[in-house]
């Protein structure tokens, strides 16, 4: 399990770099899939498979084609290319580079303090499902509610000015 | 190791060859059978009965030019048609096919099945777009709206049959309908999962990103060759597999009465389903691209939930 877990982070790692160095926008994504799709792996040996399903379903699944959706519709073409590249090029990284060492030095340092690791044990679907739908009910009423006012909003901002239900 | 047992080299391999070898032979057997239904022949001369016909299309198919057209992504339009069938065979890994054949048995199977349809979407979705060419995009626009909201109703019409045998696990869920199937207190959702699977396999009468009439031949216009011919055998085994999948969950799986073997049930059981499917494309017209969604999401998700509520309901009120 710990070598799958060393493996799926390796994969992750070098995916995301590759979403962001890469500059056609739909290969792009396609590291953006692959990058999560190696997340569901790492929280697959972590010991929770319903995560690492739900991680599969809803963001390699549902919400990156919604990206892919958006992204059919803009039409780009080899001039966000050029645009791409001239970003990603020279000084832009400096300042980035600088803010993400000192987050991945404090990780580390916090991490080597860390003793003990042991393998951890899964949790099943209906462990999970019981914690969610007891101690923390109300994180979950209050997340539907957020949805739910997303979903009117968005519903709301569809809709055209005028055109009542035909 | 040369014996069947869940997750043996001999089970894997056989399920392997078998799927593949069927959806293959499907070629046939659909158009013989469209051939039939319409009062007309079909393929009968390569053959016995035109069986041969499978092998010559297999060579037709594997000595065309493969052909990638010099305006197209490359790199994306080499992957479109090599996702499907990775998702689809992968699907079949938590296929409970008998007691003693099966790859996996996966605590949440209902779920890994769930997650291989969403990612298939991507297959018809990467590969209109790679085309570079306007009928192909828009097949993959239509593509990925319906499969996106066909997903969500597959998804809660199963949740049914979850909440009424406690498990995600499809071995299990075939074990605890030994006093009953589930098609009986689950005839809505088993409806709804029909409907919703021939959607997610895009099939006639919702092959609406490849209606032929209306845009070339959807998103699958530019290929050629082999890589039309994963498109096509990937169709066929999500077919095969939405035929599986009603069998396991609503039709008892290999559990039937002793005097013939559990895989005979599974096959027998399967075998109906995909006859059926084929009878429904000879049967029924294609809808509108608007009609078929606004029936998805203004008639068939509010009675999935429906059915989800009274399922939970009725199990809560016996327990």
């Amino acid at each position: 399990m710990m070598l799958l877990f060393y493996l799926a982070a390796f994969v992750a790692v070098i995916a995301t770099v590759c979403v962001i160095v890469q500059t056609n926008i739909v290969h792009a994504l396609i590291y953006l899939i692959l990058s999560l799709l190696a997340v569901a792996v790492i929280f697959y040996t972590l010991g929770a498979p319903l995560a690492a399903m739900l991680e599969a379903i809803v963001y390699a699944g549902a919400i990156m084609v919604l990206f892919l959706f958006v992204i059919m519709m803009l039409n780009l073409g080899q001039n966000t290319r050029e645009q791409e590249r001239a970003w990603l090029a020279g000084r832009g990284w400096i300042l980035p580079a600088l803010l993400a060492a000192v987050l991945l030095a404090q990780l580390l340092y916090v991490l080597s303090g860390v003793e003990g690791m042991s393998a951890p044990e899964q949790v099943g679907v209906m462990a999970v499902g019981a914690r969610l739908f007891g101690p923390y009910v109300l994180a979950v009423e209050l997340a539907s509610i957020l949805l739910l006012a997303g979903l009117i909003s968005a519903y709301h901002l569809a809709r055209k000015p005028g055109a009542e239900d035909e | 190791m040369f014996s069947f047992a869940v997750g043996s080299a001999l089970s894997i391999a056989s399920i392997l060859l078998v799927v593949v070898a069927l959806a293959a032979m499907l070629i046939w057997v659909e158009r013989r059978l469209l051939g039939f239904w319409q009062e007309r022949l079909g393929p009968n001369r390569v053959g016995w009965f035109g069986i041969l016909q499978v092998v010559a299309d297999m060579i037709k198919i594997f000595t065309k030019e493969d052909w990638v057209p010099p305006f197209a992504d490359k790199f994306t339009f080499v992957l479109a048609p090599a996702i499907i069938m990775i998702v689809v065979l992968m699907s079949f890994a938590v296929i409970p096919f008998t007691p003693e054949v099966g790859v996996i048995d996966s605590n949440v199977g209902v779920l890994f099945v769930l997650a291989m349809a969403s990612l298939g979407a991507y297959s018809v979705m990467l590969g209109g777009l790679s085309s570079n060419n306007k009928y192909a995009l828009l097949g993959s626009l239509r593509a990925a709206a319906q499969m996106v909201s066909y997903e969500v109703f597959m998804g809660i019409s199963l949740l049914g049959v979850v909440v009424l045998s406690g498990s995600f696990n499809l071995r299990e869920i075939v074990e605890t309908q030994a006093d009953g199937w589930y098609i009986l207190p689950q005839c809505i959702g088993f409806l709804i999962f029909l409907i919703a699977g021939v959607a997610e396999s895009h099939r006639l009468p919702f092959d609406i990103p490849e209606a032929e009439q209306e845009i070339c031949a959807g998103y699958h216009t530019e290929y050629s060759g082999m890589k039309f011919g994963m498109f096509f055998v990937g169709e066929y085994l999500g077919l095969v597999l939405i035929s599986s999948l009603i069998t396991v969950l609503f039709f008892g799986g290999w559990l039937g009465p002793a005097f013939l073997p559990p895989i005979v049930w599974f096959s027998l059981k399967a075998g109906v389903f995909i006859a059926f499917f084929i009878l429904m494309r000879a049967a029924l017209p294609r809808p509108r691209y608007d009609q078929l969604m606004s029936y998805g999401w203004l008639f068939l998700l509010p009675l999935s939930l429906v059915n989800l509520l009274i399922t939970g309901a009725v199990v809560l009120g016996t327990m």
